[in-house]
Formats: C-alpha cells, sequence, structure tokens
C-alpha cells in the first residue's frame, strides 16, 4: 500500500472500498460473528469452526468477517448472514448445534430461521 | 379455508435493530463502528468514513480550529469526571514545554466494565484518529495507549490498526502532506487499579511504580516526563473524529444542554439485556434499566443500581426517574464514571453490596497516603464487623466519621471517592445498616453471620438429599422422618435450598 498523503487520495481510496464492499455483497453470501472477548467467551471460536466446517461439507464458499461487540451481550455469539440483495439477518446465542439447519434453511434455502433470528441490521448503521 | 401452502416467512417482516426495544432509544456515536466492520481492516474503517476527519482537521484547520470546535461541542471527558475536552486541550496547547505527549486511559478497572474494551477490540481506528486529532491541536507528535494487559485481544487489534495506520500515512511523518507528524505506541499496564488516576498512569509510562502524585501541576503543565501531555479516556477519543467530520453543533443538540452527546454504559448485574450501550445523555435511569435494559430477571424487584463503579454510588428506586448526566448522578447521590451500570435486585444485601465495593476499592489502594490505605481498611473493617452481625450502634458514626476524612484528606481520586459506594449504600439504605446492628438481622438473607438455615418441619419429606448434598454435614435425620440443621456446623453455602424439590428449607 502507498501512503495516502492528500484528503482527495482518502477519498478517492473511501469510494474505490465502496464500490469493491458494493460489488462483494452482490455476489457473496456474507456471514458475520461477533468475536470480541464477550463473544468469544460465549462460544464464538467454536460456532465460527462449525460455520466453517457446514459450509465445507456443503461446499459453500462465503465470506466470513469477524466483528467486534454490537452491544447485545446477552445474545452472543452472535451471527449475521447476509445473501446477496438480502439484509444482514441476525441470529443470537447460535451454538454449534445450530449452524446445520441456519446454514441450510437460510443460506441454501433462502428462508431465515425466524425462531432464532433477533432482527436486522438497519442499512445506514 | 386454510391455504394448503404455508406462507412463506418474508425476511421483510424480522424486525430492524431500530426496531428492538435494546437499541430503540441507543444513539451510536463512538459505538457506529463496533460489531458492524472487522476491526482488523483499515479499509473497512476508511470505507465507513474513517480518518476524514483527521484529513480535515490537519488540511483545513488551525490547531486553535479544532480546540474551538470540541469546545464549543462541550464534549465532557468520558474517564468520569467530566472536565471540557475542549479546555483541556487548550490548556496543553498554551504549555510553552516541548515536546507534548498525548496519552489515551485504556486502564478500564471498574468490576463490570467493559466499554472501553469493546470499543478498543471492536473499532480501534476510532480511537487512533480521535488521538492524531488531540495532537494535531495541542502540537505532540508522541503518544501513548496505557492499555491494561488484561485485555490481550484489545492490544491485539490496536497493534494491528496501529501498524495499518502508519502503512497508510496515517501515523508517522508529514501526515497528509503536511509537516504534521505524529506516531503513537502501546503500553501496557500490569492491571493496578491505581493506574487508572492519570498521574499514576504516566508514572507507569515512565517505568517508575503507579502511585499517584498531588495536583497541580496538572498533565498539561507538566505530565508525561514532565512535559505538557493531554489525557483522555477512550470513549473520549473515539467520540472525537466525529465531531470534527459533523461539527460542534450536531454534537451539542444531542444529550442535554451542560452533558452534550452520549453516554456509554455497560449494563450488567441483575437485568435482561446484558450489553453495551450508547444513549442520549438526559436518558433516565428507567429507561435505560427497564426499555434497553429490559427489566429485572425472575419477576424480582428492582433494588438499586450502582453507577460510577467501585467509586461511584447506588441508587434507589427512588431515584430511577434521574436523568443519566454528569451533574444530575452526582445531585443524585452517584456518579457517571467512567460507564460502569450495575443492577441489583431485592436479594442484595445493601451491607454485603458496599462492601464488595470497599473491599476491591481497599486492596487497590497504593498506600502512598495515610487516608486512603488505612481509611479504607478501618472501612472495611467496620463493614465486616456488621456483615457478622457484630455491629456497634456508633459504627454508622464511624463510618461517616472515616468516610469525610478520607474524601477531604487523600492524595487522588482512588482515595477520595473510595467511601463513595458505602455512602451512598447508608444515605439510602440506612434501614439495612440498621437492622444489621440493632436487630441483628439481614433484611435480604445474604449475611451469613445473620442468617440460620431452618427445616421447615410441614414440608420435609425425609427424603434425604438434603443430607447427603451438605459438603459441612450439618444436616442430620433419618429416612422419611424430618431432617434438621444443627446451626453451628452450617456453613450457610445454601446448596440444601438449591437441592431440596418440596420446598422445605428456609432462611431465617
Amino acid at each position: 500500500m502507498t501512503k495516502i498523503s492528500s484528503v482527495e487520495e482518502l477519498r478517492a481510496f473511501q469510494q474505490q472500498q465502496q464500490l469493491l464492499r458494493k460489488q462483494t455483497l452482490q455476489e457473496n453470501v456474507m456471514i458475520y460473528i461477533g468475536a470480541g472477548t464477550c463473544g468469544l467467551a460465549a462460544g464464538a471460536a467454536e460456532t465460527l469452526e462449525q460455520i466453517e466446517l457446514e459450509l465445507r461439507k456443503r461446499n459453500i464458499t462465503a465470506q466470513i468477517t469477524t466483528v467486534g461487540c454490537i452491544g447485545m451481550c446477552v445474545r452472543e455469539p452472535l451471527v449475521d448472514i447476509q445473501l446477496p440483495h438480502q439484509p444482514r439477518i441476525t441470529y443470537g446465542n447460535v451454538k454449534p448445534e445450530m449452524v446445520a439447519r441456519i446454514i441450510d434453511e437460510h443460506i441454501i434455502g433462502g428462508k431465515p430461521v425466524l425462531e432464532w433470528v433477533v432482527g436486522v441490521v438497519p442499512q445506514d448503521w | 379455508m386454510e391455504s394448503p401452502v404455508q406462507p412463506q416467512p418474508n425476511p421483510l417482516t424480522i424486525p430492524s435493530y431500530t426496531d428492538l426495544p435494546f437499541y430503540r432509544k441507543q444513539v451510536r456515536i463512538a459505538l457506529r463502528n463496533c460489531g458492524i466492520i472487522n476491526p482488523e481492516r483499515i479499509e473497512e474503517y476508511i470505507e465507513r468514513g474513517g480518518y476524514l476527519a483527521l484529513a480535515k482537521a490537519v488540511t483545513e484547520m488551525t490547531p486553535d480550529e479544532v480546540i474551538g470546535v470540541m469546545k464549543d461541542s462541550k464534549l465532557r471527558g468520558r474517564g468520569g469526571a467530566g472536565f471540557v475536552t475542549g479546555i483541556k486541550w487548550e490548556f496543553a496547547r498554551r504549555s510553552p514545554a516541548k515536546p507534548k505527549y498525548v496519552i489515551c486511559n485504556a486502564d478500564e478497572g471498574d468490576p463490570g466494565a467493559f466499554m472501553d474494551r469493546s470499543i478498543l477490540e471492536g473499532d480501534p481506528h476510532s480511537v487512533i484518529e480521535g488521538m492524531a486529532i488531540a495532537a494535531y491541536a495541542i502540537g505532540s507528535e508522541e503518544g501513548y495507549i496505557y492499555c491494561r494487559a488484561e485485555y490481550p485481544l484489545a492490544i491485539a487489534h490496536l497493534k494491528i490498526a496501529i501498524q495499518q495506520a502508519r502503512e497508510f500515512g496515517f501515523l508517522g511523518k508529514n501526515i497528509f502532506g503536511t509537516n504534521f507528524s505524529f506516531d503513537l505506541y502501546i503500553k501496557e499496564g500490569a492491571g493496578a487499579f491505581v493506574c487508572g488516576e492519570e498521574t499514576a498512569l504516566m508514572a507507569s509510562i515512565e517505568g517508575r511504580r503507579g502511585e499517584p502524585r498531588p495536583r497541580p501541576p496538572f498533565p498539561a503543565v507538566s505530565g508525561l516526563w514532565n512535559k505538557p501531555s493531554n489525557v483522555n479516556n477512550v470513549k473520549s477519543y473515539a467520540m472525537t473524529p466525529q465531531i470534527i467530520l459533523n461539527g460542534a453543533e450536531w454534537f451539542a443538540s444531542i444529550g442535554t444542554e451542560s452533558s452534550p452527546g452520549t453516554a456509554i454504559f455497560a449494563l450488567t448485574g441483575k437485568i435482561n439485556h446484558t450489553g453495551l450501550i450508547e444513549v442520549p445523555m438526559g436518558t433516565t435511569l428507567r429507561e435505560i434499566i427497564y426499555d434497553i435494559g429490559g427489566g429485572i430477571p425472575g419477576g424480582k424487584q428492582f433494588k438499586a443500581v450502582q453507577t460510577g463503579g467501585p467509586l461511584g454510588g447506588c441508587l434507589p428506586a427512588e431515584a430511577l426517574d434521574t436523568p443519566v448526566d454528569f451533574d444530575s448522578l452526582v445531585q443524585a447521590g452517584a456518579t457517571m464514571g467512567s460507564g460502569g451500570m450495575i443492577v441489583v435486585d431485592e436479594d442484595t444485601c445493601m451491607v454485603e453490596f458496599a462492601k464488595y465495593f470497599l473491599t476491591f476499592a481497599s486492596a487497590e489502594s497504593c498506600g502512598k497516603c495515610v487516608p486512603c490505605r488505612i481509611g479504607g481498611r478501618r472501612l472495611l473493617e467496620v463493614l465486616t464487623r456488621i456483615g457478622n452481625g457484630e455491629g456497634k450502634p456508633e459504627d454508622l458514626d464511624e463510618i461517616e466519621y472515616i468516610s469525610r476524612n478520607m474524601k477531604e484528606a487523600s492524595l487522588c481520586a482512588l482515595g477520595q471517592l473510595t467511601p463513595g459506594p458505602v455512602m451512598a449504600s447508608l444515605r439510602f439504605f440506612r434501614s439495612e445498616y440498621e437492622a444489621h446492628i440493632y436487630d441483628k438481622k439481614c433484611p435480604a438473607k445474604v449475611c451469613r453471620g445473620l442468617i440460620t438455615y431452618k427445616v421447615i418441619e410441614e414440608n420435609c419429606t425425609g427424603c434425604m438429599v438434603c443430607k447427603r448434598n451438605c459438603p459441612a454435614g450439618a444436616i442430620s435425620g433419618e429416612k422419611r422422618q424430618v431432617h434438621y440443621i444443627d446451626p453451628n456446623i452450617c456453613e450457610r453455602c445454601g446448596i440444601c435450598i438449591e437441592v431440596c424439590k418440596f420446598d422445605a428449607i428456609m432462611i431465617e
């Protein structure tokens, strides 16, 4: 990475990143997992491992992103799923044994597992 | 007739976060990126407008203009004391000596507090950007983040973020092609609570014992290595870029007149929605505890809420309509502090609760000044005595006498505020103290010296479960006969109550 040495360069880089992100969201299954200390203490590492395993089993590629604490510590581990052109939907208290069903019904079937859903991350967040 | 086809759930029927009670009243400024972006990628921070504030400050504004915006925003230090950040920066700028240092206090040590940790873990670049803006404003080229070693993930994310910021040229020489240069280092604290006090913190960075010294001189005049230094909390720095970007008026329009902006709380204890929240200043305790926090679990009664951590104070149910801001909380008898908020229900003994914080604070006394070192210990002895049922009528006066002296004579905030939780609980729950002393009763049935476990004879079936589970061997009785708990052997651990299926054990 070459250094950014002016406001114009920073703005250009920001726009490039926004474009890249838009593209990524259009083309990929996105999975976000809360992996701050609160998430990890609630078992986020085990859940993440299970997500990776179940995806491999089904030959699905997804972009997995670890994020920090969004505030709902009581619902950790929090896992968000975002399909192309769909909102970012959050699941709460996701234990490893819940992962297969979320992948089958939501990622493959396109229908969120409503009983485990917490909410939709607002677009302007 | 019912449709043979099951209606498909429409993802759009799922509520947005902003419709959830937990988030409805929240306004996220310092937490805006937390949980949204990958904190290990600077690209995601930039994508959401990161480092634009720093660019604006160093290329379009003079340092005095930056300070002017901060002063106009009336941001008050989120570490707890609530001093106006812009004025603090101005003092540091006006100090003639060089070099100057920018320091971030990330020594969050309050039990039950995790605001700073969450920001450092979830959005480290916001703190780095805020510090760089402060450095530009006061004329500093070197900064330190003092973060406790118990936060390994926060430190790991900070290290990655600092490295990335250097690669992009947001830290280092000639930032944004200007002659402003600034670099940043992490100092890991070894866990002494007093190192959250700014003079002790700076002593620790210098490699000396983490002990406070009298102020003045204030750090802005003589701080780290006796040079002008600006110390702010993680949250204050994290809010800074947003203030520079959106303007002082925007920030001042949120919250209250005297405490603008948002307050961040780690909501813990007997509360349904444990979590990290950011609300406009002026939101009431009731809104936080019942609307956002979802109330008390298990249908129990709210008893008190502790704000300001182990150096703060508790407030009773009557104070639930207190708006949360720096001045109102102090007026009500507690403090804002750094943002810990611990809720307790009817099962908590307020003497025991105060003793818990006092045990913490007195153990963390650095020992340098007598009022804190001896006063804390004496106070703890009195509370221990009361909890054991050995309290004397004159003990309440004794508490007030020691507290007053600690408050007035201690060297730093640790000693001055150590009696806070005791004083607050005595003020609002005096009858509980009196019950311990005069009636030898603990109304919440917690203090082991004042309670007795008894078998309710009508309910006891003689199933022997309690007898088998009692670790002290205090329970006797034959099969299908009423059992008996020997109070002289009983340890008051409560296991018998937990295992009894017939509600046949009570506490007196």
